[in-house]
């Protein structure tokens, strides 16, 4: 049986990182969040760094990321893992350190931690989940929410009149000296998913430098708190939101 | 020769997306009629002669569900 | 012998931490006590024993950067005054949650709101009943001297990670400003990881070896029953430092007919007040609370059998006093005495109502301030 054949461990060409552990993420089906904790332990584990690495979970959907990557962690207040993040790697200048953070988390309630983080060029990297909703709470307005888009506290669509406009907050952190790299990633299909790998490596590594913060945004869906399936989101991202927060690299001092 | 790929689904696992389905490129995979233990059409090879290995699926999968074997046979 | 030299309270402290080998301090300038955070940027410790100094961008990200260090299993302090310890309160609910040693130094001012920049007890309840959320107790020392502020330091460290608990250094800013002679403490290294590990055991976050699972700091369990066992373990080592850790210094107990209540500035000004009252013949004597949390409650009830009353002196409205009230459980009177605003008790006003209270004539309000029974 032909089948049979390849099915031998010498051909295996893809399977799961050692990294993450055994067990069903609580994510909705095809939430970008899974992809991108895969992305972040393929990464731990090719660049042989688990025992040098600290990672900062969130509040918002991935507040269990530390259910689910096999490192040690920290698990933060609502914005504030840039905090604590700084005083690790203060205190531990050779080890890699990260924080993983949502738009409400980083664009909203922690921006003056984000900010200030950057601005001192912390050689941190902060991976930033840009889904344009408030998913953990169910569904409500996101500051980085485009424009006449509907949810749960914009059920009207959102109007800049009343809240404002989508916060382009990757381009603002660019913009400060401290930051080394900045980049606008997505995990959407096979090859925008091997690009944000490579951010990562890069980001990771960078951190070796000792020349500032690499952040890394990645566009993401939220299929259920859009309303739509998995693929519909996919579909939908790469209409409405990549026009408003356009992938590629916005600084790359590396 | 020809390369050939097989992919192996944990199907306990799978949240039947359909990701990977949208991102394979040879089109071997759809989702199952029938439902695994937890409720979801999972997704599976229903074409596994056309699979070329090139685990564009594995990498999307938000579940990590997917290995991928391939070989020139 | 450590030299002896003439510090201001802000500065012993800062002084105490680089000596007993703490790895960071964070902090965000507030009046009155930012000379803690200028003494350490001015001593540059990174130079002499690697400790990091930094000042942050804000007293909630001051915090959370202790909340990180501390999850390191590191020595990690922070300071600041009354509206800035209203800022931590989300922080500190975390650290305390999360099971996090660290210490928190308050140099109290007057509230409420922006209140003044000159020095206040009001913040009594939000660091002995809450102040974040949750049920969550600090071990609260509270320094009457120069000399306790260093002192308290090196102590703070040696219960917070005893009991993995948060510790509030609370004081006010007359003690944070004024200068006296301070014995210095003896300088000690920082650990090292093993050191620290030996000491405290493996639950730090500092990257995982392949001997031990993964460390987690946090303070998030969506399990009811399992966020129950934990609020019930937290209760039990509560009770535990209630047992082991209560301090406070009785003056002129022995025979006193009148007992006075009050920690630091306060407890210096009621100490001159015995002082009146004995030589006026006033049998008076003072119970100098040291630990706000475990307050000393068998220390003051035991008084009660021969006293005839209590009064509370205090920089605020009225708070330790609901302690005082607690203990005596209603048996004898307790009255109250307190200055707020900025205002400081004298001993002569302290003395006036004692004799007042002996009188009868506790009610003549001819002393100024917040005085009442309870």
């Amino acid at each position: 049986m032909e089948q049979n054949i390849i099915k031998q461990e010498k051909n295996k060409v893809y399977q799961k990182s050692k990294l993450l552990i055994d067990r069903v993420m609580h994510y909705c089906p095809g939430c970008s969040h899974g992809t991108v904790h895969k992305i972040l332990a393929e990464t731990i584990e090719e660049l042989g760094i688990q025992e040098k690495t600290i990672g900062i979970s969130p509040v918002g959907c991935a507040v269990l990321l530390y259910e689910y990557i096999d490192i040690d962690w920290q698990e933060a207040a609502h914005g504030r893992a840039p905090a604590l993040a700084t005083a690790v790697k203060r205190l531990y200048p050779d080890k890699y350190v990260f924080t993983y953070q949502g738009d409400g988390d980083l664009a909203s309630i922690g921006t003056g931690e984000i900010i200030h983080a950057c601005n001192r060029g912390e050689n941190i990297t902060v991976i930033f989940i840009n889904n344009a909703i408030y998913g953990m709470t169910g569904g409500q307005m996101a500051p980085t929410t485009l424009e006449g888009m509907q949810t749960s506290t914009t059920p009207r669509g959102r109007s800049h009149i009343e809240t404002g406009f989508p916060i382009k907050i990757t381009e603002m952190i660019a913009m400060l000296p401290g930051v080394v790299y900045a980049t606008r990633q997505s995990v959407d299909t096979a090859s925008a998913v091997r690009k944000t790998k490579k951010a990562f490596l890069k980001a990771f590594k960078s951190q070796e430098l000792k020349k500032g913060t690499s952040f890394i945004e990645i566009v993401s869906t939220c299929n259920s708190g859009w309303k739509m399936t998995p693929v519909e989101a996919n579909h939908w991202m790469r209409e409405n939101m990549f026009p408003v927060f356009p992938v590629g690299d916005i600084k790359d001092l590396i | 020769m020809a390369v050939k790929g097989v992919i192996e689904v944990e199907v306990e696992l799978c949240k039947g997306c359909g990701v990977c389905i949208d991102n394979c490129p040879t089109e071997t995979i759809a989702l199952s009629k029938s439902v695994n233990g937890r409720g979801y059409n999972f997704a599976y090879p229903e074409n596994p002669e056309s699979c070329t290995g090139c685990t564009n699926c594995a990498i999307v999968c938000p579940d990590t569900v997917i290995t991928v074997y391939r070989a020139k046979v | 012998m450590t030299e002896k030299i003439l510090l201001k309270g802000n500065e012993a402290v800062a002084l105490a931490a680089i000596r007993c080998g703490c790895d960071a301090y964070f902090g965000y300038p507030i009046t009155p006590q930012s000379e803690i955070l200028e003494t350490l940027i001015e001593q540059h410790p990174e130079k002499q024993t690697g400790m990091v100094v930094l000042q942050a961008e804000s007293e909630t990200a001051a915090i959370n950067m202790l909340y990180g260090g501390a999850a390191c299993g590191k020595k990690v302090m922070t300071s600041s005054s009354s509206p800035g310890i209203s800022l931590m309160a989300e922080g500190i609910s975390y650290i305390a949650g999360a099971e996090l040693p660290c210490i928190i130094v308050n140099v109290m001012r007057g509230g409420p709101g922006l209140g003044t920049i000159q020095p206040g007890q009001a913040d009594y309840f939000q660091t002995v009943k809450g102040g974040g959320h949750g049920d969550y107790r600090l071990i609260a020392l509270a320094p009457a001297s120069v000399q306790e502020m260093n002192d308290f330091v090196e102590l703070g460290f040696d219960l917070a990670f005893k009991y993995r608990n948060p510790v509030m250094i609370v004081t006010d800013g007359v003690i944070g400003q004024m200068m006296e002679k301070v014995q210095l403490s003896p300088s000690k290294p920082r650990l090292t990881d093993q050191e620290i590990e030996k000491l405290y055991g493996d639950w730090a976050t500092t990257g995982k070896p392949a001997y031990r699972k993964r460390n987690i700091a946090t303070s998030l369990d969506l399990d009811p029953g399992k966020q129950e066992q934990f609020n019930m373990h937290l209760r039990k080592k509560y009770l535990e430092i209630e047992r082991n850790e209560v301090r406070y210094e009785p003056f002129m107990c022995e025979d006193a007919e009148y007992i006075l209540v009050a920690y630091g500035l306060s407890a210096r000004v009621c100490r001159k007040t015995v002082e009146l009252a004995r030589e006026a013949g006033i049998k008076a004597g003072l119970i100098r609370p040291v630990t706000l949390f475990p307050y000393p409650y068998k220390a003051i009830e035991s008084v009660v059998p021969r006293v005839k009353g209590i009064l509370t002196v205090e920089m605020s409205a009225g708070q330790m006093t609901e302690d005082v009230a607690l203990a005596v459980k209603g048996k004898i009177p307790v009255w109250f005495h307190g200055r707020t605003g900025g205002m400081l008790p004298s001993p002569e006003d302290v003395f006036s109502l004692l004799k007042n209270i002996i009188n009868g004539t506790f009610d003549s309000a001819d002393v100024p301030g917040i005085n009442y029974q309870l």
